[in-house]
């Protein structure tokens, strides 16, 4: 026992929140550098949200561009000559749009609201903790988080622009100033991404830390819920991915400021040897983006359909086993780039397996609503989303694995649709759903129901309008990254799609102001929230909302798995886990002795 | 997709037809039994749902089944994925195919033609830029290469893309099936000029592509910039000339 005495509190010197002793934090420390988790995830909720916002703002002007390209950009004449004078987009500017577009999206909004925030909101929550193994180490991961997005952001205003060569950064156009045109933006972009490494890195150590050890007497690893085991399985993959990021990004800032030429050819360096470092990074990092959110998606559809979820055990395996494929895929970004063909062929093979798990997910959500009394709330019309979408970037992600009709659309628009179905259809969607679903235990009021609504009705459709025909932009042949496809003749008669996107581009980004209107209302005006509006079963629906710093009064007894949905025999159609088998609530002292009866094994 | 306009074109499409027959299927059957369990199992006034944490025989019929399709897919893919990249191998480019060599900079495709002794790297050699000129019925051969950032040879038509990295020579090779005038295009990123980095590769008829190219020798200067057409906005804009190249 001293080990692990050494490296996280024990469970029994946890300082469980005490109703008798007022909360006397000082503001700065409560709201501020704050080390409790539910504020830091509601921290990094505000700042993925603003980056969201960010990101977003440049996929308008992006569309923008390409429906109606050359015309002067409303509003653009806000924007420095250098950018866009009298509003029309300049082509560097609108290649660094298309670089932060994925840059923010990527690493500031999705990544730090499934990663930061959720991660936060439920570990310890959903563990029966009081908080994370180690706080302060918690607090620093946000307070790191935070200037990296800024420097990523100031990078606009510095001498040539913000990085331009796609968010892959591929040498030597990455590397090279006279190349790109850009120079200190591609260095901020290179400084920024290193420091949130750091930030992801520190909060990685801290969910297995807090998983594996702070579980309450109970919580068994097959008591779970599923978003704490996506978050476990993410964050190893964080642990092991960052570095390699980190190590290449280093590199390529030496190549651009000391004179190092480990990416340029000139001297023997390789340029292919940044995509494998990149990629085998890039793809862990592609479930990282997206098991959090199959974790989410889960705990809301069984929630909304009041069952159990269908096959928990393959359910967990289905996320250990993409995670673990998701290591040996990462040649599937270059099949085109000059590898080895043989190699091609190994990839697309384990790129195929990995359909595998991902079938198995889709099949046991479809399973968990079969037969069920499914309630449309909002969380759950987003998650069911959610799948709906998945399945289209999952398969369309089957055409791009098969190495010869990869030929034809690696870096056309099927790519850029397919990452937005997995992204936006699947990632964000099951964003939405856990916000929807968790906001009332974190902020002690609901979101507006009507509200939440209009919100995803209006998002699903144009979501869907904007980003299924870019499937056939692709198929039509139209490149990525182009600032003006009716340079070339067989783009032509694309533009009208293209209009079209844009129409419902721009919409689908005014309807998100609806939900930025929610959150904002609600956060003042909002119904009071009760303790568990959905019924549902894990431990933090016990608790006040919000929960007390500290969370639990003592140490929480678990007594059964997460999804005890209508189980026969019981008047409810929940069964909280804290719940013991003869009905009686019972506490673990905080000595660690558990008093209640039946406690389980 | 344009209609095929190579050999391996019709293969390549073919692939792609049979996984969009599948991945249709999926798509049709997920999404179906979604709505239709949305439908059949909305919430009424007392529905109770049913307690089940999973059928162990069902999990193991959709893990087996995509496993196997998936596992077809690969083997349907990788032959002709071989035969389209592997241009140094057996089996795919023919011995006899016409060689060339297109070296792509910032941002332009300069395509070095062997004259007629057919031999790179001779006296009778001579510089495009921007213009791919190939016979019809006869395989071709390209040494691609890249001066200074990674382009990516595009023909969509033919259904060829490589990408072209400095300090590597990758071999590309098609055989056209019909003539005509077609689009090269860049696509991978590659600065400020890559929307519009793009060049026009002509097929002609066999005897057409001799008279073409003893036309191109008596008029120009063998090894050097003979046709301009669209070089002058290529140079406007670009950010450096391209002297790292030596």
């Amino acid at each position: 026992m001293t080990t692990p005495q050494l490296l996280a509190p024990n469970v029994s010197a946890q300082h469980w929140a005490d109703p008798s002793h007022p909360d006397d934090r000082p503001f700065i420390r409560k709201y501020v550098f704050s080390t409790d988790h539910k504020t830091i995830g509601n921290q990094f909720m505000f700042m993925s949200l603003f980056f969201l916002m960010i990101g977003g703002a440049l996929a308008m002007m992006i569309r923008w561009q390409l429906g109606w390209p050359g015309l002067p950009m409303p509003g653009g004449g806000v924007l420095p000559e250098t950018m866009a004078p009298g509003g029309i987009l300049l082509p560097e500017f609108y290649n660094s749009l298309v670089t932060m577009h994925g840059t923010f999206m990527i690493f500031f909004a999705i990544m730090p609201l499934l990663v930061g925030m959720f991660g936060n909101w439920l570990i310890p929550l959903h563990v029966g903790a009081s908080d994370m193994a180690f706080p302060r180490l918690n607090m620093m991961s946000f307070w790191t988080a935070v200037p990296a997005g800024f420097i990523m952001l100031a990078s606009f205003a510095v001498e040539g622009g913000a990085a331009g060569a796609g968010w892959t950064a591929y040498p030597p156009l990455s590397a090279v100033p006279e190349y790109s045109g850009v120079s200190t933006g591609q260095q901020l972009w290179c400084v920024s991404l290193v420091i949130l490494g750091f930030s992801s890195l520190m909060g990685a150590v801290n969910y297995i830390t807090t998983i594996v050890n702070m579980r309450a007497p109970g919580m068994t690893w097959l008591r779970l819920p599923l978003p704490v085991w996506a978050l476990f399985i993410t964050a190893i993959l964080i642990l092991l991915a960052m570095p390699i990021l980190a190590g290449a990004l280093i590199m390529l800032l030496f190549d651009q400021t000391i004179g190092t030429t480990f990416f340029l050819p000139e001297t023997g360096g390789q340029p292919l040897m940044w995509q494998h470092l990149f990629w085998y990074f890039g793809h862990p990092e592609v479930y990282i983006l997206i098991l959090p959110a199959m974790g989410i998606a889960s705990e809301v559809i069984a929630n909304g359909s009041r069952k159990p979820v269908f096959g928990y055990p393959a359910m967990v395996g289905a996320i250990i086993a993409i995670a673990f494929l998701g290591w040996i895929v990462w040649g599937h970004h270059m099949f085109q780039s000059g590898m080895n063909p043989l190699l091609g062929s190994s990839f697309m093979l384990s790129t195929m397996i990995i359909a595998v798990p991902s079938a198995i997910k889709v099949f046991n959500w479809l399973g968990t609503i079969w037969r069920g009394d499914i309630h449309l709330h909002t969380p759950m019309l987003n998650a069911l989303a959610f799948v709906a979408m998945f399945v289209i970037g999952g398969l369309s992600g089957v055409f791009m694995a098969s190495t010869p009709v990869d030929i034809y659309i690696h870096d056309t628009y099927f790519i850029v649709a397919h990452i937005h179905y997995v992204l936006f259809g699947g990632s964000l969607f099951a964003i939405f759903a856990g916000l929807y679903f968790w906001f009332p235990k974190f902020y002690g009021r609901m979101l507006n129901p009507t509200l939440g609504k209009i919100h995803f009705a209006l998002t699903f459709v144009f979501y869907n309008l904007v980003f299924f025909p870019m499937h056939n932009l692709g198929l039509g042949g139209m490149m990525r990254r182009i600032y003006d496809p009716n340079q070339y003749g067989f783009l032509e008669p694309l533009q009208p799609m293209n209009t079209f996107i844009s129409v419902f581009a721009l919409a689908l980004g005014a309807s998100q102001l609806v939900f930025f209107f929610n959150i904002l209302w609600s956060l003042w005006r909002g119904e009071k929230a009760p303790e568990n509006p959905w019924s549902s079963n894990s431990l933090e629906w016990d608790l006040p909302s919000p929960p007390p710093h500290g969370n639990f009064e003592a140490m929480p007894a678990v007594y059964r798995g997460p999804y005890e949905y209508s189980y026969p025999g019981r008047g409810e159609d929940f069964w909280p886990q804290s719940e013991p088998p003869n009905g009686r609530r019972a506490r673990v002292e905080t000595s660690g002795a558990p008093v209640a009866e039946g406690v389980p094994q | 997709m344009p209609e095929s306009a190579s050999t391996f074109g019709a293969g390549i499409d073919s692939i792609y037809y049979i996984i969009l027959w599948i991945t249709g299927a999926i798509f049709v059957l997920v999404e179906t039994a979604l709505i239709v369990f949305i439908i059949r199992y909305r919430h009424r006034e007392g529905r109770v749902a049913v307690h089940t944490h999973g059928s162990k025989k069902a999990e193991i019929v959709w893990t087996v089944i995509p496993f196997i399709l998936v596992l077809f897919i690969v083997y349907a893919s990788n032959d002709i994925w071989l035969q389209v990249k592997r241009a140094d191998q057996e089996g795919a480019a023919p011995a006899d195919a016409l060689r060339l060599r297109v070296v792509a900079k910032q941002f332009e495709w300069n395509v070095t033609y062997p004259g007629p002794d057919e031999e790179l790297d001779t006296s009778d050699d001579f510089v495009k830029r921007n213009q791919l000129h190939v016979p019809i019925g006869r395989a071709v051969r390209i040494d691609l290469g890249s001066e200074d950032v990674i382009h990516s040879f595009f023909l969509p038509d033919f259904r060829v893309k490589q990408d072209a990295v400095p300090g590597m020579t990758i071999p590309v090779w098609f055989e056209a099936t019909r003539t005509g005038e077609f689009p090269l295009a860049c696509a991978e990123l590659c600065g400020l000029g890559h929307y519009r980095m793009r060049a026009s590769l002509t097929v002609h008829e066999a005897d057409d592509f001799d008279r073409w190219q003893s036309e191109e020798i008596e008029s120009g200067s063998p090894a050097a910039d003979a046709d301009a057409s669209d070089s002058e906005t290529a140079d406007e804009n670009k950010v450096n000339e391209g002297e790292e190249s030596a």
